[in-house]
């Protein structure tokens, strides 16, 4: 089986010299999969999400995403790996508030040649793919016009920013705590709509959660105090 | 990254404005500054040209250079009738005209001189004096006036004026028994000409005859038309100015001007003169250059505390932009880029007030102080202080842009706010 993420006896300190945060001997997913990374906060979620983005590499140990050996790539190959490959989501806050909405949702194509090309080739121009994509997760962009993202209910934000971690179709969705703003109800319409679209291009979605509640609509679980051994 | 620095900076237009203004404000007085400095020089320079040398009585060069030619200030002492003959009559002088001051009309000063003046006065690189309307003073009540007191107090030819005695703006005593006539008004020049009501010197006498020790002699009023059959010969005059048949010869002259003995004069070169002037105020000029180059520091700092004080609440947005795949090193340009954007539009905004200045300041400069201000392109070395300026902005956004690169490196893609 392929995997996106291949973690082996990886080490990790923000700095050399202090105590490390992550110690894990191994984590894998295979590609196309939907796994729910539970833990509670201060327990270096945030952190691993930051390396398998290629933002931080470890000290010891390697890590591999989608094929590549971020440990082993200089930092602007990684910034390049990550723009072509890699959607995030933000708990919240996840919009530039001075782009309009489908400008925030092709933000990742100014950064990536490869996703503007794909995103651009199946509707001819990214503006069009941007509303579409929209669309499917339920904002209808011209009903919005010109207003401002900071207008947006939070759960509209959220479907913006899946929006666009989802245009030109990256491998990986990285999701960090991206229900945590919103009620119940939503919660579970968000994470669907997002499956949906993850399935049609056979995207990996790794999702981080504090809420254990959600764990059971995932195919594969992971509880990071398992896995880090510090 | 250019449009995201534009949609950025429009999304805090208001900071965005207040540092472009407050920039240009400060270019705007750095390069007034320096053009009010250059054109004075130059106007000062273009007052006076042809003319090899100036007499009056002993005090310093500037001081005469500055009554006689440019109207400031007062002479302390005058010239007699007969030194002033003697001199003109040496065989090395071309041509004179005599100076007469110490009265003045509504401010303006009234010089008494001779039709010489017309003949041979030269300014700014050896321009003629010319008439606009009427013609040169013949009678002894004739005056010509110049062509700022004519339009600025609406004289036309034919108008009666009345001399009031000294110099200042406001006069208690005038000479209302012996009303003036506007004879002709001269074009404009860009020099103290333009401020000044000439008279003939017998019509300076006239006014004073019956006059003793800067008063009128009580009950001894002559009428003008006596006056006329009276001996009008100036018994002294304030200064003259002198053209010499050749320039080599200017050294000797003036030599034996100074070392005339009936009377203590002092001649003096126009141009050894202005150069002494200029030295007397050079110390000035770059105190005021060093002021408006601090505003420029000032202006520069504004922006900085306002690009660093916008970082932490823009923190996010960059780790944004780094979460869909933007380089530490697109962060730093966006904060670069966005200093020298601003940097750049103060500085034309600068120059646009400055030349919006300059037009709507041209006339009010000329009637008030008599300075002409040639509105032309920027020098090369007003070029190079806006280029300073340039680069000074961008250098400064070097630090905020270090700042973001720092945080980008350290949040990674935590979002702290």
């Amino acid at each position: 089986m392929e995997m996106a993420i291949e973690v082996e006896n990886l080490h990790f300190a923000w700095r050399t010299g202090m105590d490390p945060v992550l110690k894990i001997e191994r984590l894998q997913v295979p590609r196309g999969d939907r796994v729910f990374i539970e833990g509670p906060s201060g327990s270096g979620k945030s952190t691993l999400l930051s390396l398998v983005a290629g933002v931080v590499v470890p000290q010891e140990g390697w890590i591999r995403v989608n094929g590549k050996q971020l440990n082993a790539m200089p930092g602007a190959a990684r910034d390049r790996f990550r723009a072509d490959q890699i959607g995030y989501i933000y708990q919240m806050f996840n919009l530039i508030p001075y782009l309009s909405i489908v400008e925030n949702v092709t933000l990742p194509c100014r950064f990536s040649k490869i996703r503007r090309e794909r995103a651009a080739g199946r509707n001819g121009d990214l503006i069009a793919e941007g509303t579409r994509l929209l669309k499917k997760l339920g904002l209808e962009a011209r009903s919005f016009g010109n207003r401002s993202v900071t207008d947006l209910s939070v759960g509209q934000q959220q479907r913006v920013a899946a929006a666009r971690a989802l245009i030109g179709t990256p491998a990986i969705i990285i999701a960090d705590e991206p229900t945590s703003a919103l009620d119940a109800q939503h919660r579970e319409a968000f994470i669907r709509l997002l499956f949906k679209e993850c399935d049609r291009e056979e995207t990996t979605l790794v999702f981080v959660s504090h809420d254990t509640s959600l764990a059971g609509m995932f195919e594969r679980q992971v509880r990071l105090a398992d896995i880090n051994v510090i | 990254m250019f449009v995201l620095a534009l949609k950025s900076m429009y999304n805090r237009r208001l900071t965005t404005v207040l540092t472009v203004v407050s920039i240009a404000l400060s270019v705007t007085l750095l390069l007034g500054v320096e053009r009010i400095r250059t054109e004075a020089r130059n106007s000062f320079s273009n007052t006076i040209s042809g003319t090899d040398l100036i007499v009056g009585a002993r005090s310093g060069p500037v001081q005469l250079l500055l009554y006689s030619v440019f109207r400031i200030g007062n002479a302390t002492n005058n010239i007699g009738w007969q030194s002033y003959q003697a001199i003109a009559g040496h065989s090395q002088v071309k041509w004179t005209i005599p100076i007469a001051l110490g009265d003045s009309h509504q401010g303006y000063r009234v010089m008494g001189t001779n039709t010489d003046y017309f003949e041979h006065f030269r300014f700014a690189g050896g321009r003629a004096l010319e008439i606009a309307s009427g013609r040169r003073f013949q009678g002894v009540f004739d005056a010509v006036l110049g062509s700022e007191v004519a339009r600025a107090l609406g004289y036309a030819v034919g108008d009666p004026i009345i001399i009031a005695h000294g110099a200042g703006k406001v006069s208690f005593i005038a000479h209302d028994d012996k009303p003036f006539t506007v004879v002709g008004i001269l074009k404009p020049t860009g020099t103290p000409v333009d401020q000044t009501v000439h008279v003939r010197l017998e019509g300076y006498e006239a006014i004073h005859i019956d006059w003793k020790d800067g008063a009128p002699l009580p009950g001894r009023s002559i009428s003008p038309e006596r006056v006329l059959e009276m001996d009008l010969t100036p018994r002294a005059i304030t200064a003259f100015l002198v053209g010499l048949n050749s320039r080599i010869a200017t050294f000797g002259v003036q030599r034996q001007i100074n070392q005339y003995p009936k009377e203590p004069l002092l001649a003096i070169m126009p141009g050894v003169a202005l150069q002494e002037l200029w030295d007397l105020i050079g110390v000035a000029e770059k105190a005021l250059l060093a002021v408006s180059a601090l505003a420029v520091v000032v202006g520069l700092s504004g922006m900085l505390v306002a690009l660093m004080t916008s970082l932490n609440e823009r923190r996010r947005e960059m780790a944004i932009l780094r979460s869909v795949g933007a380089r530490p090193l697109h962060v730093f340009a966006l904060i670069l880029g966005e200093s020298a954007l601003l940097t750049l539009a103060g500085v034309v905004l600068g120059v646009g007030l400055l030349y919006g200045f300059l037009l709507a300041g041209q006339p009010l400069i000329l009637a008030r102080f008599g300075l002409f201000i040639a509105i032309g392109g920027l020098s090369s070395y007003e070029f190079m202080l806006t280029g300073i300026v340039c680069l000074a902005g961008g250098l400064v956004g070097i630090i905020p842009g270090i700042q973001i690169y720092r945080y980008s490196l350290a949040d990674g893609m935590t979002i702290r706010i």
